[in-house]
């Protein structure tokens, strides 16, 4: 064993690389330990000329290294540039495989490591924490001493290793830099993922180079591509199988590797074994984040839940002392957050410990102009004290937290919110009270909450409208929770978790009730209700049983089905918020019908006992309740009188209304479908779209299924919890003002919405220049004409000015996607210029009622 | 009974999802939205054809009861009132051509237009053979009013168009797995093509010319008679197909069976094309009409221009 560091820094990401620069600067022994053979792997794989932004950017920059938005190569070389001067002691293709404390072990501090099974079994480990110093072992089996660790690992991880004997033997690889290199070789490529396939296709692309491909697909062969290849991209798969027809490589469906030596592979396949040839061998299985890895060094995680990050000081200790955490892995994924942690962290290692953080002036900002002439610090601990949900957080998160909301402060009778706008945002009252306004034609009629409680959260939970006007009763300083932060803030503490879900349960449980009740009157309700989650299609109440549940829809949606001469006949839908299941347990009896999970939901599942006991209190409710339940059995008994006059109408009602779910009418709050009856494929609605939104059109009229004359363009469905904000860096995705998920200015085009899409409404592009006016094409034919412009004409027709500044910024691509026509009168341009009327914008609850049976087919 | 659903009624919390309620809404804080499922032809209730209707019977009504003079009716009071609203109608309808490619903010519904549109020019016809009081003759007046009819005529045709065509246009681009798009149609026949072209390969010179015929033919080829029948009796691929097969026919069988995988792909190519030229035969018919219903429309207002210009002149 060789020195022991004072500080070995894992991964040379922008955080990592950064730490070793302020170490090599303050003459630290350090050590810089990077897995491949070069910098900042992640962003190194970047595609070639990708511009990389610097956000936030009021965001002041700390570190001994340059860095501004820019191509990627030029950022990459500026860093080894820099790297190399700075005398980093960088040690390549070092993987390290385990972190250990060679010192005492440390009393009472025992890490409890919980690993699930894919059966869903759970083994716990316990680990005992050593002091430092730490020996960081390497994939090479040389070993680093370190009195410090600062992990900045990034959260890519590590490919999935091949399990089959002689899965280490040297001709398996995981990676393909350059299928032309290959020639003359028998290959098998494991995995039907995009990176195989194109790894695969790369092979065989030059008869010439002669190889004998075999790709390995353990899903059975399908005519529905996207089942057979359900992780792929639809058009990759697509050429996959036309190679395989043309004869050019060989895709082996339900086939997994058995077993590997030189030369050959043993395949198992649905048929039994078989052995074929085999020279090389390129596993495409995924990668495992680096979760078990971190946990297996000390470093607890603050939950169970996936998204969680490993638990930290302010000063980013992880809870095996000595071990840092900064960077993606510690929860900030962009990259001067990156670089000033590593700052940060190695000055507070060289015992500089009154450094403020980079953050500091941002917190300043959003406390100014607030009474009371706290410091950022006392702001902070004022909020904990006084914020039931922030109690459980570290300084660190809080003050994390804080950056992702804002300080809101109101007067008295100010109106806060009004019902019905949208928002998904979350309140959490600092000081001061507020009125909620029960009957929005009575001001007078108000429900209170105090300090230190929350509102706004149904908005949060289930995506929808405000559904009350939320007033200031006194002055009020409140802290409002972007959907993003509030979301994080769950997922790192539990309290907080728990403590937002109590409220809402109670709050929608009385909403449900209506008004005349207190909190009291539903104490029983409330304890004996349970949060469920639903999958997708899965049933809550199956007709015919005799459960007494009834249930809340907190998150997602269900559909209402009855059996109807064999068939399942589609009844309604069921938005967040409704409930469902009352009627057995008011009336007794088995169920009427089935409800089931349109989308991944969320229920509130309420003991019937305790709710029959809250309605025989009060009388009025019951009344009301009955009333309710009678329109209810009429529409059951349309359905069947109408089923048996016109059961071709009720079927067709009925498969159709479950292809709109299947399309994503479930989670949508407002989507464009077109009436084939009507549609004369003029595409005036795309040419509109392009016209209205830069000359690029948000949406593929044609593309998209249809059913019994619906089609479900490749349009926007505005979902109530949008699959493209979940993973958005520069958080450009929002809810605007007419609840349109709307991409914003400070898209730096990643393209993670538009993989996360799973509609794929949102393209990648550039802006073409702008046209001609519409009368100069009439008159004189000048330019392209209505509609989005040709790639051609848009190149020919781009300004160039030679600043390589400005013409990068032409040729940038953007997100792109529907944004409701947000702002401009008279609504969507796609409804407005459609000239027969074929193209209609409805929201799921409008549409997918037993009404539009009654209206268009019986 | 059991499994009941309501929408939620309004409650003492700070954020309940609004109640679905009528078709019109406000869906926030300051857009209104109508989900009006209707078409054109029934816009508003049909409200133009009931406007249009009674506008038509009125002045029907005004030419049979006003008493004017019987010789030369267009240059009485009502003449003149009949001839104005017909031209400044003509005018107006032609506008809808501009309406459809000017994307304005506002509140304005191009089914409305189109609505209106349809309507009101078939009263076009009313009015101007009104306003002719039905003296005909050769002349540039009896012209203007004879393309007036020609634009109504081929513009009932484009209603009966829109009316029935596009439900076999969205027929066609049905399959198993959802609708194919017309840019995925010459996709396919591409991808259909490259296999056929590597199939072919081995082939010996003379089964390789047959197969050639299929590969250079343009599917978007043929003449305005075949697009409009979606008739192709002389298709380069039904005939390489067609003599493929016989000369496999004629040839001993082999183990590889390499003219039956080409036969295989000529068939599914065939089946590509077919449905190619049906969705292009639709929607020619579902656009010819308007080079028709267009031009004339330029050379009636040509012709309205002479017969407005001549009538003040000969004055």
């Amino acid at each position: 064993m060789g020195e022991i560091f004072k500080v070995a820094i894992i991964g040379s990401g922008p955080a990592g690389m950064s730490a070793a620069s302020r170490a090599a600067r303050l003459g630290m022994s350090h050590v810089l330990l990077e897995k491949t053979d070069h910098l900042s792997d992640t962003i190194f794989k970047y595609q070639k000329g990708k511009h990389v932004m610097a956000t936030p950017s009021q965001l002041v920059l700390r570190s001994d290294q340059e860095f501004d938005a820019g191509r990627k190569e030029e950022i990459l070389a500026r860093w080894n540039a820099r790297t190399a001067e700075l005398g980093v002691n960088v040690k390549y293709n070092a993987e390290v495989r385990a972190i250990q404390g060679t010192g005492a072990p440390i009393a009472g501090s025992v890490q409890k490591i919980v690993s699930r099974a894919r059966d869903g079994s759970a083994t716990t480990t316990e680990l005992q924490r050593h002091a430092p110093p730490y020996a960081i072992t390497l994939a090479s089996g040389e070993t680093v001493l370190a009195e410090n660790v600062i992990l900045a690992i990034g959260t890519q991880g590590n490919p999935n290793r091949v399990r089959a004997p002689g899965g280490d033997l040297p001709h398996v690889t995981y990676q393909l830099d350059d299928p032309y290199a290959v020639l003359d070789e028998h290959v098998v490529v494991i995995g039907t993922g995009d990176a195989g396939i194109e790894n695969a296709r790369g092979l065989v692309e030059d008869p010439a180079q002669g190889n004998v491909v075999t790709i390995l697909n353990r899903n059975p062969k399908s005519a529905n591509v996207r089942e057979s290849f359900s992780t792929a991209k639809e058009p990759n798969a697509k050429a996959l199988i036309e190679d395989d027809a043309a004869g050019r490589l060989t895709i082996r469906y339900e086939t997994e590797v058995k077993a590997i030596e030189p030369g050959w592979v043993t395949l198992s396949t649905r048929d039994g074994e078989e052995r074929i040839r085999c020279d090389r061998i390129i596993a495409r299985i995924g990668s495992a984040p680096p979760r078990a890895f971190v946990e297996g060094c000390g470093i607890e995680f603050a939950s169970a839940d996936r998204l969680a990050f490993p638990t930290l000081s302010p000063q980013f200790e992880s809870s095996a002392p000595g071990i840092f955490v900064i960077g993606a892995l510690a929860g900030y994924p962009l990259i001067k957050h990156c670089m000033n942690q590593g700052y940060d962290v190695v000055e507070f290692i060289n015992g500089n410990t009154g450094l403020k953080p980079a953050d500091e002036p941002l917190l300043e900002a959003k406390f100014a102009g607030l009474a009371g002439g706290r410091t950022v610090d006392e702001w902070l601990a004022f909020l904990r004290d006084n914020v039931s949900i922030l109690e459980g957080m570290t300084t660190l998160q809080l003050r994390e937290f804080m950056l992702d909301s804002e300080m809101r402060a109101y007067r008295a009778g100010e109106v806060i919110f009004e019902k019905n706008d949208p928002g998904s945002s979350l309140f959490a009252i600092a000081s001061g009270s507020v009125h909620v306004r029960v009957d929005p034609q009575d001001p007078l009629k108000v429900v209170p909450i105090p300090a230190g409680s929350i509102f706004g959260e149904v908005g949060l939970i289930s995506g929808r409208k405000r559904g009350a006007t939320v007033v200031a009763a006194e002055d009020t300083v409140c802290i409002e929770i972007s959907r993003n932060a509030a979301l994080k803030l769950q997922s790192q503490v539990p309290t907080a978790r728990r403590a937002i879900e109590r409220i809402s349960t109670e709050r929608q449980i009385l909403q449900m009730f209506g008004s005349g009740l207190t909190p009291a009157d539903i104490a029983e309700v409330v304890e004996t209700s349970t949060i469920m989650q639903v999958r997708a299609g899965e049933a809550i109440i199956t007709e015919g049983d005799e459960d007494r549940f009834v249930y809340v829809i907190r998150v997602g949606s269900m559909i209402v089905e009855k059996q109807v001469g064999g068939k399942p006949v589609f009844l309604s839908y069921l938005p967040a918020g409704s409930y469902v299941g009352e009627m057995a347990v008011i009336d007794g009896g088995p169920r009427t019908a089935t409800v089931r999970a349109a989308i991944k939901s969320e229920v509130i599942r309420i003991d019937g006992k305790a709710f029959r006991r809250v309605l025989a209190a009060k009388p009025a409710l019951l009344d009301r309740a009955r009333k309710d339940m009678e329109v209810r059995r009429a529409t059951n008994a349309f359905i069947e009188t109408k089923k048996d006059t016109f059961s071709g109408v009720v079927d067709l009602y009925s498969e159709q209304a479950k292809f709109l779910v299947s399309q994503g009418l479930g989670e949508a709050t407002d989507v464009l479908l077109i009436d084939e009856r009507l549609c004369v494929g003029c595409d005036n609605c795309e040419k509109a779209c392009a016209d209205t939104h830069d000359g690029l059109s948000r949406l593929d009229r044609e593309a998209g299924k249809s059913f019994a004359h619906l089609h479900v363009p490749t349009s926007c469905r505005h979902c109530e919890h949008p699959h493209c904000m979940a993973d958005c860096p520069p958080n450009a995705i929002q809810r605007g003002p007419d609840g349109e998920v709307r991409i914003n200015d400070t898209c730096i085009g990643c393209g993670n919405c538009q993989r996360n899409c799973p509609y794929g409404v949102i393209r990648m592009d550039k802006v073409p220049p702008r046209k001609p006016s519409l009368l100069s094409w009439l008159l004189f034919g000048a330019g392209p004409g209505p509609g989005e412009p040709s790639r051609t004409w848009s190149k020919k027709h781009t300004k160039y000015t030679g600043d390589p500044a400005v013409d990068e910024a032409l040729d940038r691509k953007k997100a792109i996607k529907c944004d409701m026509c947000s702002g401009i009168e008279g609504g969507p341009s796609c409804v407005r210029a459609c000239p027969t009327g074929a193209a209609i914008r409805v929201s799921p609850d409008e549409f997918l009622t037993v009404a539009r049976l009654e209206r268009e087919g019986a | 009974m059991a499994s009941s659903v309501k929408p939620p009624a309004t409650a003492p919390s700070p954020a309940s999802p609004a109640a679905p309620s009528a078709a019109a809404r406000k869906t926030g804080a300051s857009r209104e939205r109508r989900s009006t499922h209707e078409g054109f032809l029934t816009h508003r209730r049909m409200f133009w054809a009931k406007l249009s209707g009674a506008l038509a019977l009125g002045l029907t009504a005004l030419y049979i009861f006003v008493p004017l003079p019987g010789t030369h009716f267009g240059s009485s009071w009502l003449g003149y009132a009949l001839g104005t609203i017909g031209a400044l109608l003509i005018l107006w309808l032609t506008m809808l051509g501009v309406r459809k490619r000017a994307i304005t903010p506002g509140r304005w519904s191009l089914k409305g237009w189109t609505s209106a549109h349809v309507y009101l020019g078939l009263c076009v016809t009313v009015i101007g053979t009104l306003h002719s009081g039905f003296h005909f003759g050769w002349n540039v007046h009896t012209l203007a009013w004879a393309l007036m009819l020609i634009v109504v005529a081929s513009g009932v045709f484009g209603i009966w168009v829109y009316a029935t065509l596009p439900r076999a246009l969205s027929a066609n681009r049905y399959d198993a797995e959802g609708a194919i798009t017309e840019r995925q149609m010459v996709e396919a026949l591409r991808s259909i093509d490259r296999q056929i072209h590597e199939a072919a390969q081995p082939l010996d010179p003379q089964a390789a010319a047959l197969v050639g015929q299929s590969l250079e033919q343009n599917p978007f080829g043929g003449s305005l008679w075949n697009r409009m029948t979606g008739r192709y009796p002389d298709c380069a691929t039904h005939r390489a197909m067609m003599d493929l097969r016989a000369l496999r026919a004629a040839r001993q069988r082999t183990k590889d069976d390499l003219l039956g995988r080409i036969d295989a792909l000529l068939a599914r190519k065939d089946a590509m094309l077919d449905r190619l030229r049906q969705h292009l035969k639709l929607k020619a018919w579902l656009q010819g009409w308007l080079y028709v219903h267009v031009p004339v429309t330029f050379a009636l207002i040509a012709a309205l221009c002479a017969h407005v210009v001549s009538v003040f002149f000969y004055w």
